[in-house]
């Protein structure tokens, strides 16, 4: 039952629960259409799946991962599905820096400058100096 | 067990009309023409008093900021007397984020007056954060739909911090798969819930957004002694031109050229399960941009509030390696970290000033929130995950879906003209074509045709009776 978010599998070894108990935070998966049910307009790759569901909400029941459990969610509806994540939290990052713009406000600081000494030297006014 | 998705397909009209609490047939006035204006009045609101709902909202009234140290930097590479002042509304100011709260702020308003129990929008973007915003502040249940993840479960960090932010304010952010049919379990949940549809394109939202194009006319005409000669809009859906235009046109700045941008991802199919993570823009782009103008009645409600061709006399593309460079010196230049799909206005008012005389003045009309998933950093770590080629060089070499370019120099940052007069064509073969077989136009077709492309009767009168012959009808 994957629950990754951004590419990255999500280790179910580490400290996330893999049972959850009634009136735990939990996520649940449905199918809401199987490929023959979906849209007829699809191109071929995406009207092969399934089209999919995930919600947040209370656990109703004892469930362990991948086993049937009703939820109540945030505006109080019901809804039965997978459980798929205990807590379910947020893996979302800035990540690296890219290289290929790091320098970009070095440089372009710089030619600012030099354009500004320029004109200054030729008498116009820059816009940095306009009201 | 029937089809349910085309039981509930079959039910759209019926459940659409209970969730919009509004009879949009009384509109139609022929198989082609409706009566636009009527529509967009009927909810009775002056401009006055949308400012009042939107003041009560915390939203609008954001800072326009001159940027100097961009404008500069672009006459540094313009010719001789080029290089027009750059300005930006700082929408990223408002309540949660975007400009998207003046839509949502005035749908939530009019759900609370007509005393539904709560909300529902299909959106993996902004709006959704600021629906779930509103809907907070108004006591009012709220649901998010979002199309988030590829078949493999791995979801966009753009969409994923918005279904964040939607669960902070409070929402229940339903999740899923790529597909259109979203739009049918949305239907399902308003079957279900009684709830309001906050659509994107109704009459409040692309309403709300007109205090937009107000803001800009008065704010400029006291920074400069008249409103702004351009202003430059990221265009998706639709709504952002439109509202904008229609708010300069109240305002009195009919000389203003009203200028849509979207990111071009040409190529890239908007439902495909291979491609949905193969684009670091979920909006501002021109899978959105193209079809909704040339269409805009394919929406979730039965005629669109957002008609971009009334409005727009350029429409900009843009490459998202030029938006990732322009947002990387919008933070380093002028102090403003802002979200790139909002900055997609920003790379083409780069390259439209470079053409522009000095006198002219260009306003950026919005800008939003980033942070962790927004942010063009997580965009462009992500789409190298997604086996997306990442390197710098000329943007002429973007290869949306398979190689994004950040360009080297400002210089190289340069927008293409979409063709307009295309667009034209292509709307009226789309209305033609949704009429029923055989249907010739009227006078009044005609006349709506032309005021819905900005164009002139004896054109579109031309231009049908070409597209009439394309179609075997002539």
């Amino acid at each position: 039952m994957g629950t990754e978010q951004t590419g990255e599998v999500r280790d179910v070894s580490d400290a996330k629960a893999t049972r959850a108990r009634a009136g735990d935070w939990v996520e649940v998966e449905c199918v809401l259409l199987e490929p023959a049910d979906r849209s007829p307009n699809l191109p071929p790759d995406t009207a092969a799946k399934p089209l999919m569901m995930w919600v947040k909400g209370f656990a109703l029941g004892e469930a362990a991962l991948g086993e049937e459990v009703t939820i109540e969610t945030m505006t109080g509806r019901r809804v039965t599905g997978r459980l798929s994540a205990v807590n379910p939290g947020y893996t979302i990052t800035y990540g690296d820096p890219i290289p290929e713009l790091v320098h970009v406000g070095r440089d372009l600081r710089a030619r600012l400058a030099a354009w500004r000494a320029a004109q200054g030297a030729a008498g116009d006014a820059p816009a940095g100096g306009e009201g | 067990m029937g089809n349910r998705f085309q039981e509930v397909m079959a039910r759209r009209g019926e459940i659409m009309r209970r969730a919009l609490g509004m009879d949009y047939s009384r509109f139609e006035r022929s198989p082609i023409a409706f009566d636009y204006e009527g529509m967009m009045a009927a909810h009775g609101y002056s401009l006055d008093d949308i400012v009042a709902i939107q003041r009560r909202a915390g939203v609008g009234d954001t800072p326009l900021l001159e940027l100097r140290n961009l404008t500069d930097l672009v006459r540094s590479v313009s010719e001789p007397g080029k290089g027009a002042r750059i300005f930006v509304k700082d929408e990223a100011a408002n309540l949660a984020g975007a400009f998207k709260d003046r839509r949502a702020s005035v749908s939530i308003h009019v759900a609370k007056e007509k005393g539904y129990e709560g909300v529902i929008a299909a959106t993996s973007g902004n709006y959704g954060a600021a629906v779930a915003s509103q809907a907070a502040r108004n006591s009012l249940k709220c649901i998010i739909c979002q199309e988030t993840f590829d078949s493999r479960h791995v979801g966009q960090p753009e969409i994923l911090e918005k279904g964040r932010i939607c669960e902070a304010y409070g929402a229940e952010v339903v999740q899923m798969t790529v597909g259109p049919e979203l739009f049918f379990h949305m239907l399902e949940l308003l079957d279900q819930t009684g709830y309001f549809a906050a659509s994107l394109y109704s009459p409040y939202g692309v309403g709300g957004i007109e205090t937009l194009g107000l803001e800009i006319a008065r704010q400029m005409t006291e920074l400069t002694g008249a409103p702004p000669t351009h202003v430059v809009v990221t265009h998706a859906g639709g709504g952002n031109t439109t509202g904008t235009a229609r708010g300069l046109k109240r305002a009195g700045a009919t000389q203003t050229q009203v200028v849509s941008a979207s990111v071009d991802l040409s190529g890239l199919h908007m439902a495909s399960d291979n491609d949905f993570n193969r684009k670091s823009f979920t909006t501002g782009h021109t899978g959105f941009g193209v079809p909704f103008a040339t269409w805009p009645d394919r929406a979730d409600v039965p005629r669109n509030a957002a008609r971009p061709l009334r409005y727009l006399d350029r429409y900009l593309t843009v490459t998202q390696g030029e938006v990732f460079y322009v947002t990387e010196a919008l933070v380093k230049l002028e102090g403003l970290e802002r979200g790139p799909a909002g900055n997609t206005a920003m790379a083409a008012a780069v390259s439209l000033a470079r053409e522009l005389p000095r006198e002219a003045t260009v306003v950026v009309q919005e800008t939003e929130y980033t942070g962790a998933g927004k942010h063009h950093w997580s965009q462009l770590n992500f789409a190298r995950q997604m086996g997306v080629e990442v390197r710098a060089g000329d943007p002429k070499d973007n290869v949306p879906g398979k190689v994004i370019v950040i360009p080297e120099g400002i210089e190289q940052v340069r927008a293409k003209d979409f063709d307009v007069a295309r667009m034209r064509r292509s709307y009226v073969r789309n209305a033609l074509r949704n009429a029923p077989a055989g249907y010739v136009p009227s006078d009044d077709d005609i006349v709506f045709l032309a005021e819905d492309t900005n164009t002139d009767p004896a054109t579109m009168e031309r231009l049908v009776a070409e597209v009439r012959a394309e179609l075997g009808e002539g």
